[in-house]
């Protein structure tokens, strides 16, 4: 098949329900991509297992029951555990791992209809910017191959981007659905830390941790996000506050001026000065300062404002994650599932051993600091004092807040870099690329990731995205203002083609 | 060792009556299959998160409330980090800086030379954590060498730990304060003190010092004592190892030790790292335990009167000794059963007899048949019923006996059916005593020659002949009342 995939869920919902195709061969379609691909984005499939669903999808859709997402093909990230298809989180670890349970976001958007097609790949136990950290091997960037698609949920990213599949799950710990989704041109959202269920996610930090939609618009995602979202019993952290009721109620969010000329009238946009200095890329800037002039031009006003601790994110986020995951990742010892060591001489072997050749070098790098930074005599000046920072960094927000309803900036400071150039690359560069996210994350807000524009300063044309950040809560507003902007603009239809670049 | 003090300070760790574990739905019954009451959570499988267990945090609330400790409102779940195979997530879930309870005490009654003494305990804490499962290191068919099993049963059933300040000062104080403690949980109901099962487990930090030094002594650990009197001779035999240690020029390490009963000695632990740094930290899966104090108060409405009030009561009120207060108050279960046979039978005298017959009969008949007082065949009513006919001289304590044995044999419903049925009142008629009396006095001249000449035990004699002759129908006070107006004052010639 070439030419553009049809990825739109509105079109893709009209053609099943008119049956110019059924869900089958939706699946089928999806399920050979994900074969022939070559992009390393996906990790594990079975046919048998989809076509149980697409059936099961396909009698609803007969019986005239069909929801919004019925019979619509996602990959997971393989951090969500899954009963029908293994689970590795990228990770030697876990390879061949079968989870006896599904993960509360899958079954959720199983029971709305939704058909998974199979798993997506991923930087080992979401560790990572670049997907270029897991067992797998390294995923690449539809619209240059040679280029990285982003991390840690790559995998979903350049599924989403190339047309294999038209959504998506990633999770986001520190950017990890947002910067993905920018670097491969296509829609991530990040809700509130706590209102999707993180019962079946592979934990990496736990206080950090959230599951996110990636597809090509807001609205694709805020689809998905209204059957994800809600309390879960099961998740002591998932927040109990009203589920959205649905995409429409979600996307209906206007500022009190707006109109149809000026759908975005009486919206404040703050504009971070720390997310517009010396270190964003040059190209980057322009895409993101000329999408932010077609928000003005939708009638939004903006405002300066000022995230005064936005550096020390960067040390708070690579101190607080580490730490969290060194304690969660305990559990990978050898002894009940995963990795075993051959012939272990006794426990402590067996320990060292299986976590040894079970874990790769990313990840052991992170264990390590997240044990020195708990450790006596360190924790008060490390872990106690990034949870003092992380207060500061989400103050930092709330302050900013009173003067503007949303903010807007940058993802990621440049496009995607090569492949190939992170061989040389210091592992802390990776960490300080992360610099617009993670204060994102400190402080649990919801943002969004959507297609801005291009830029061909690194050769080839590769995506920059524009991040929308709203208040706590706010998932409805920051969603909306998405759909305006991406209705005004076209960025977001644009898919690469088969060879890379714009199709 | 009186040149020696010794300090101890206990840590116990009990095991909470929850349906469920603490921080899953599996089942906490003991005795399953291995690895059959192990859910994913408790499994630490990818995925998986805990969600607290309210009703174990009202256990922990209750014994806060028992001790008069200070119940945390907010309290908090932090973790602890290390690596072993029965604990799946190398951490264990538990409560470090903010437990749910601080401070508290139980006063407990010490023997000693001259009878019980009180001594009051005053705790530190107590905290909720999750238990971690077992490791069986040998008697496993088909267990090849050098290998453990690991059975998660017990991994994730609640916990609550409970600390002393280091305030015992002997064996004796301390297994008085762990058999008070036992008590104390079983009585408000959030543990079933068994022992075997590994319910209710002692550990002794136990250290010395030279009498009349304020700084402590280094101290070992000595863990999972699961008696009494395992926990007795441990501290023993730990305090006098650390005196011959010092005394003969050593220096104790702080160190982690079990308790071998059979070598009669106290041996480290193989291979623990005892300065082990556990690297807590607040567990960022759970919210803070916030409770309000309405919840607490009524927690503190639906828990039966505690044994200490109601020792006191029973001793101001009805006048029973404190040995017998002590042991009507024993467990929940024995102060049910009294407080059901007096109200039958109010007044102390009745109380008092009502004791006895607990502590007497019924104790023996209970111990016979391996019962507990719940499942006595013979109920409080009949109990006191046996007991009015005591009082009122209907029957002598002996013939009680008898009469109890055969409401416990079922033979009649009520104490009166048996008496009335075997004919075994007793004889209170005076002209029949006085003349059983005439009898014994002219069949037994030499034992009033005896009496005469001073010697007492010759009237335990007489009194003796006229309960044989009479079956024992005779109250002996009675008998004895009338030999000595038959003898009278000793006569001459």
């Amino acid at each position: 098949m070439s030419g553009a995939m049809i990825r739109s869920l509105r079109s893709l919902r009209q053609l099943l329900d008119s049956r110019q195709v059924s869900v089958r061969e939706l699946a089928e379609q999806s399920l050979a991509r994900c074969e022939a691909q070559t992009l390393g984005a996906v990790v594990s499939l079975d046919r048998a297992a989809s076509l149980r669903q697409a059936d099961a999808a396909q009698e609803t859709i007969n019986r005239g029951q069909a929801g919004p997402l019925t019979g619509i093909p996602l990959l997971h990230k393989d951090v969500f555990v899954t009963r029908d298809w293994p689970t590795t989180a990228g990770s030697r670890m876990l390879l061949g791992y079968r989870s006896p349970f599904d993960a509360e976001a899958v079954a959720r958007l199983q029971t709305a209809g939704m058909v998974c097609v199979g798993k997506a790949n991923c930087d080992e136990f979401a560790m990572g910017s670049a997907n270029q950290h897991s067992v797998h091997g390294a995923a690449r960037n539809p619209w240059a191959p040679e280029h990285v698609p982003g991390g840690s949920s790559g995998g979903s990213a350049a599924a989403v981007a190339a047309g294999l599949v038209p959504a998506a799950t990633g999770t986001d710990t520190g950017g990890s659905v947002r910067q993905p989704a920018a670097l491969c041109g296509i829609t991530g959202f990040k809700p509130t830390y706590g209102r999707i269920s993180r019962y079946g996610m592979v934990a990496y930090a736990s206080s950090l941790d959230q599951a996110g939609p990636m597809a090509e618009s807001a609205e694709d995602c805020a689809l998905l996000y209204a059957a994800m979202a809600g309390h879960d019993p099961k998740d002591a952290t998932s927040l109990e506050l009203p589920a959205p009721d649905s995409a429409e109620s979600l996307l209906a969010w206007r500022p009190a001026g707006s109109s149809e000329s000026a759908p975005l009238k009486g919206l404040r946009i703050g504009l971070p000065e720390e997310y517009f200095g010396a270190g964003l890329a040059p190209d980057v800037r322009q895409v993101v300062e000329s999408a932010i002039q077609r928000l003005r031009d939708l009638g939004a006003e903006t405002v300066p404002v000022s995230l005064p601790r936005t550096e020390l994110s960067i040390p708070a986020y690579y101190v607080i994650a580490p730490a969290e995951a060194s304690s969660n990742l305990s559990r990978y010892d050898g002894v009940r599932y995963g990795h075993r060591a051959e012939n272990p001489r006794d426990l402590a072997d067996l320990y060292a051993r299986s976590r040894t050749e079970g874990f790769g070098e990313e990840v052991r790098r992170r264990i390590l600091i997240g044990t020195f930074v708990l450790s006596h005599g360190y924790f008060d000046a490390y872990y106690l004092q990034a949870q003092r920072v992380r207060r500061l960094v989400a103050e930092d927000f709330a302050q900013a807040f009173t003067h503007c309803d949303l903010l807007a900036g940058p993802v990621a400071p440049t496009v995607a870099r090569r492949i190939d150039a992170g061989a040389s690359q210091d592992p802390l560069a990776e960490y300080l690329s992360d610099i617009f996210t993670l204060g994102v994350s400190l402080a649990g807000l919801p943002a969004i990731s959507v297609p801005a524009g291009f830029s061909t300063a690194a050769g080839p044309s590769l995506p920059v995205g524009l991040q929308l950040i709203g208040p706590r809560f706010e998932e409805g507003r920051v969603l909306s203002v998405a759909q305006v902007f991406q209705q005004a603009t076209g960025f977001h239809r644009q898919q690469p083609g088969l060879d890379g670049g714009a199709a | 060792m009186s040149a020696w003090e010794v300090v101890i300070g206990l840590e116990t760790h009990v095991q909470l009556q929850t349906r469920s574990k603490m921080f899953s739905a599996a089942s906490t019954a003991f005795g399953a299959e291995p690895n059959t009451q192990a859910h994913p959570v408790d499994l630490a499988l990818p995925g998986i998160l805990p969600v607290p267990n309210r009703e174990a945090v009202a256990c922990g609330v209750r014994f806060g409330l028992a001790v008069g400790g200070q119940v945390g409102l907010t309290s908090r779940y932090d973790r602890k980090n290390y690596f072993y195979p029965d604990l799946p997530k190398g951490y264990q879930i538990t409560q470090m800086d903010h437990p749910i309870v601080l401070g508290g005490s139980l006063t407990v009654m010490v023997p000693g030379a001259s009878g019980p003494e009180p001594f009051t305990v005053q705790l530190t804490r107590a905290h909720l954590e999750e238990d971690a499962g077992k490791s069986v290191h040998e008697g496993l068919e088909g267990l090849p060498q050098g290998c453990s099993g690991i059975d998660l049963n017990r991994a994730g059933t609640p916990l609550l730990e409970i600390v002393t300040e280091p305030v015992m000062r002997s064996a004796a104080q301390a297994v008085a304060y762990a058999r008070a403690l036992h008590a104390l949980v079983r009585w408000i109901g959030i543990c079933d003190g068994n022992l075997q099962e590994g319910s209710f487990r002692v550990d002794a930090n136990v250290s010395v010092r030279p009498r009349g030094q304020e700084a402590f002594g280094t101290r070992c650990e000595i863990k999972n004592l699961n008696s009494f009197r395992f926990l007795e001779r441990a501290i023993q035999v730990e305090a006098a190892r650390q005196v011959a240690l010092i005394e003969d020029g050593g220096v104790v390490v702080q160190q982690t030790r079990l308790f071998d009963p059979d070598a009669d000695e106290t041996r480290a632990m193989r291979s623990k790292e005892d300065a082990m740094d556990y690297r807590y930290f607040p567990d960022p899966d759970l919210p803070l335990v916030v409770i309000s104090q309405d919840w607490v108060d009524q927690l503190r409405a639906g828990m039966p009167e505690l044994p200490a009030a109601l020792r006191e009561r029973l001793v101001g009120e009805l006048g029973l000794s404190a040995a017998d207060a002590s042991a009507m108050t024993a467990d929940r279960a024995t102060a049910e059963y009294f407080q059901q046979a007096v109200a039958q039978l109010p007044g102390p005298a009745a109380a008092k007899q009502i004791a006895n017959l607990m502590q007497g009969e019924l104790a023996s008949a209970l111990n016979r048949e391996g019962l507990e007082v719940q499942a006595s065949p013979v109920t409080p009513t009949q109990l006191s019923g046996l007991a009015a006919r005591i009082l009122d001289g209907t029957i002598s304590s002996k013939i009680a006996k008898e009469v109890f044995a055969a409401l416990w044999s079922g033979e009649a419903q009520t104490a009166d059916g048996v008496i009335d049925a075997r004919g075994l009142r007793q004889i209170q008629d005076s002209g029949l005593i006085d003349a059983l009396v005439a009898e014994v006095l002219a069949a037994n001249p030499k034992m009033v020659e005896e009496f005469r000449g001073g010697k007492d035990k010759a009237l335990n004699a007489l009194v003796g002949q006229v309960m044989k002759k009479s079956q024992g129908k005779v109250n002996p006070q009675a008998a004895t009342d009338a030999l000595r107006a038959a003898i009278g004052s000793p006569t001459a010639g």
